[in-house]
């Protein structure tokens, strides 16, 4: 193995592969920042550029590079505007934009800097640890258990269920799930729920209810209500609260090891992915976190912003598992990660360390080398990608509606969408006027998929539900989501009582 | 729309710029069209929009056109791009539509109402065969095999797709079924979203055979991950010498995914004619080659009326087989 990393460091610390490594983070950076534009599209666009190289390891550090800035771009505006361009930073926005909105985006931009970091630095130790025998975890999982593990996902809206709010959170959640219903399911052949609107065939966009839950609502509340300002309510000045006291550095450090490491064994699932890697980091975090600070969550809890970036940094690079010991992609950004491996006569499996070592390892020293040299590029930055926020907001409020329009027009290129989200907006912000918590729509939209795919093709391997009880992996997940879910509403029950001098003997 | 493509190509040579790189200076050649407009019914990064930039690229670069622009219009499963087309056929004469089997499949199964009588066929250019495989750890070494222990205990053998009951992977797994003298309906077809998860559910075990593109299963088979058990050409592929046929194991059936282009319903003949002929002359040229080799394709041309030929021969196998299956 030494000799691999000489190998690797040798190979990516030549100056053009340098220079490669910070091209492509800067370039992944500040195109990762528009919402709309997500690692897939970038990566879709560079990859002419990296074949022209025609030196397989300069373009895939290119490559790696561009990933790695535009997972961290995306959750620059997923902090900043509310508007997450991948599902992956979503969760990011839950606690992240509540902290910008209190005067904190500078510490927010911070911590989400190092928590990427930290993530994607493990996440790299592990996979040059345990990449080949990680394989076999990779195929660990059949449909059951992904669907379990969609469940466990799904639990992640415990956090916005807080006292009073549990059946909204439910609502909002089950819409959520019906929504991820309509368009032409992998399971099916005929179109559900489309009204024969053919714009409707392929579902909902996620950028465009994305935009739609989150950033246009925010828009609208600007607009609507002339004293809030876009800053938050503390205009302390946001380059004063970048840095991280050490009280919170301790808060967060045991934070970013268990979601470094639970987020990387996620990635490396190939039905899994970032996403997931991220809820199911917030809802751990969460349930495992003190009383006092549970309540913070969703408010602005610098651990609830840790969390999911640590955790979905390192699913990332955990998804380099199945790609290169299997050659299998995990999520959409792999598989045409995968077309640029085969077009520079790559083949991923599990011959790629012994044929080409130079290449495997090459991959691993630029993950290291990328990550840091992201967290060297942002920190200094930050202070000015903070001030977007202080930008007045007659200018601001066009800035933010021209981004959400985008993000939603640009990938598909198709206009409904634009009509589909200022739609939703509206309904959406409706919604939050009467308090309705908007999060848990879009984890039930995100999940529903995947979750539906996965029973319905478990249940027909197994001829019925029987799979529940056949495979023990499928049934102790289950039964951490329903722990995950009646825990925290035993304990608040518990509390109530005692409250009420009723408690029960302890 | 068109400013999105301009935004693109505009992100996309100063990323060029960036990283320091120029592409080489065009070939000479003869122009045989000013310029194409290439309309893609899926979204960036998808099969259609390489297939269409891929083609673009090379015949600009060989300088059988003298520009390329590119429109993604996805909706409607591709039928909003049709639509598009045929509505607005008088100002598209300079556009071509990229598009592949699922326009037939889809057409039959009426998830847009036009079909590919509605449009110019201009030419079929690249396809993919199909295959059956099983992973190298499986006692299943043949088709007989695979046949074998099928009939043993159908209810426990699932073949995997990465796309819906119904849609191309299902098809060909019935085809072969049928073709092989059981009874296309019965067996057990469990999809995928995309061919990545469904060849990790073939390793880990979930399904005990997968129905996938040829080119996939390649990599995967020199990798030695898998085992090709037949694949759906009418002879041996010189890529992988390998893998046998179906019809060798005598099961005769031919299939190919082929992608193409379609013009708007009343391109005038000259216009069809000059985009015909850069094509033709494209595949001859080392950029077409270099384009082609990058993505696996298997060159495949079928221009003008063997296009039509061919589409009803394929329209005509799918759709009886689908009613047959239920889907009809």
């Amino acid at each position: 193995m030494l000799e691999g990393i000489l190998l690797g460091l040798s190979t990516a610390f030549s100056i053009t592969n340098i220079l490669m490594v910070i091209g492509g983070c800067l370039i992944g950076t500040f195109i990762g920042m528009l919402p709309g534009l997500g690692p897939m599209s970038i990566i879709a666009i560079m990859i002419p550029v990296a074949i022209s190289l025609g030196d397989p390891s300069a373009a895939l550090i290119l490559l790696a590079g561009v990933y790695y800035g535009a997972i961290f771009g995306g959750s620059t505006s997923s902090i900043l505007l509310n508007a997450p361009g991948v599902a992956g930073t979503v969760a990011t926005s839950f606690d992240g934009y509540p902290m910008a909105r209190q005067g904190k985006a500078g510490k927010a931009l911070t911590i989400a800097a190092i928590a990427s970091f930290c993530g994607g630095t493990i996440g790299a130790i592990l996979l040059m640890i345990f990449a080949p025998t990680l394989s076999s975890v990779a195929l660990l999982f059949h449909s059951a258990e992904y669907f379990a593990l969609m469940v466990v996902g799904l639990s992640a809206i415990a956090a916005f269920a807080g006292s009073g709010q549990v059946a909204k959170a439910l609502m909002m959640t089950i819409l959520g799930l019906m929504m991820a219903t309509v368009g032409e399911g992998a399971l099916f052949n005929m179109p559900r729920f489309t009204m024969g609107l053919m714009d409707l065939q392929s579902g909902f966009g996620f950028i465009t209810l994305a935009m739609a839950m989150f950033a246009l609502p925010e828009a609208l509340y600007l607009v609507l209500d002339p004293k809030r300002s876009a800053q938050g309510e503390d205009n302390s000045g946001e380059i004063k609260d970048l840095r991280i006291t050490p009280k919170e550095a301790k808060s967060i450090a045991p934070v970013i090891g268990r979601q470094s490491l639970q987020g990387f064994f996620i990635g490396v699932l190939p039905g899994a992915g970032a996403t997931i890697a991220s809820f199911l980091g917030y809802a751990v975090e969460r349930n495992i976190a003190k009383k006092e600070e549970q309540e913070e969550f969703g408010k602005g809890s610098i651990k609830g912003l840790a969390a999911p970036e640590t955790a979905n940094n390192a699913a990332c690079t955990g998804s380099f598992v199945p790609l290169l010991t299997l050659g299998i992609p995990g999520s959409g950004t792999t598989a045409i990660l995968l077309g640029a491996l085969i077009a520079l006569n790559v083949t991923p499996g599990p011959r790629l360390m012994v044929d080409e070592p130079q290449i495997f390892w090459s991959v691993i020293i630029s993950m290291y080398l990328g990550n840091l040299i992201l967290l060297i590029l942002n920190l200094p930055l930050i202070p000015y990608i903070a001030k977007i926020l202080s930008v007045p907001r007659n200018y601001l409020i066009p800035f933010i509606l021209f981004f959400t329009l985008m993000g939603a027009y640009i990938g598909q290129n198709n206009a409904t969408e634009l009509l589909l989200l200022v739609g939703f907006g509206i309904c959406a912000t409706i919604l939050r006027f009467a308090d309705f918590p908007l999060a848990p729509l879009l984890i039930g939209f995100i999940l529903g998929r995947m979750l539906e795919d996965n029973f319905a093709r478990a249940m027909q391997l197994s001829d019925g539900i029987g799979f529940i009880l056949d495979r023990p992996m499928t049934l102790g997940l289950l039964i951490i989501a329903a722990l995950l879910v009646l825990l925290p509403s035993y304990r608040a029950r518990r509390a109530r009582l005692r409250q009420a001098g009723v408690a029960d003997g302890d | 729309m068109k400013s999105f493509a301009m935004t693109r190509r505009a992100i996309l040579a100063g990323a060029v710029a960036i990283a320091g790189l120029g592409q080489g200076a065009l070939a000479d050649g003869h122009q045989l069209v000013d310029s194409i407009h290439f309309l893609i019914p899926g979204g960036a990064g998808g099969g259609w929009d390489g297939t269409a930039r891929g083609t673009g690229e090379a015949l600009t670069n060989a300088g059988l056109v003298g520009s390329a622009s590119y429109e993604n219009m996805s909706g409607g499963g591709g039928g909003k791009a049709i639509g598009y087309l045929i509505e607005n056929a008088e100002s598209n004469h300079g556009t071509l539509m990229v598009n592949s089997t699922p326009i037939v499949i889809r057409s039959l199964t009426g998830v847009f109402p036009q079909s590919f009588r509605d449009l110019t066929l201009v030419a079929g250019t690249i396809g993919d065969y199909a295959t059956l495989v099983v992973n190298t750890d499986s006692d299943i070494q043949s088709m007989a095999d695979l046949l074998a222990e099928y009939s043993d205990d159908p209810n426990s053998f699932a073949i995997g797709g990465g796309s819906v009951p119904g849609g191309m992977d299902h098809l060909v797994a019935a085809m072969v079924m049928e073709a092989a003298g059981e009874d296309p309906t019965a067996f057990k077809y469990i999809p995928y979203d995309t061919g990545g998860p469904a060849m990790a559910a073939l390793l880990s075990g979930e399904i005990k055979a997968l129905s996938t593109g040829f080119s996939e299963a390649v990599a995967m088979a020199e990798a030695g991950e898998v085992r090709i058990l037949g694949i759906t050409a009418p002879e041996r592929v010189e890529t992988f010498g390998d893998a046998p046929t179906m019809t060798e194991q005598s099961i005769e059936v031919e299939f190919v995914n082929w992608r193409g282009f379609f013009g708007a319903p009343g391109m005038p003949a000259e216009t069809l004619a000059a985009h015909q002929d850069a094509i033709a002359k494209m595949y001859d040229t080392p950029e077409w080659e270099e384009v082609r080799a990058r993505n696996g394709w298997v060159n495949i041309h079928n221009p003008g009326d063997e296009f039509k030929a061919f589409l009803e021969d394929q329209e005509k196998t799918i759709g009886d087989l689908m009613k047959k299956l239920g889907f009809l």
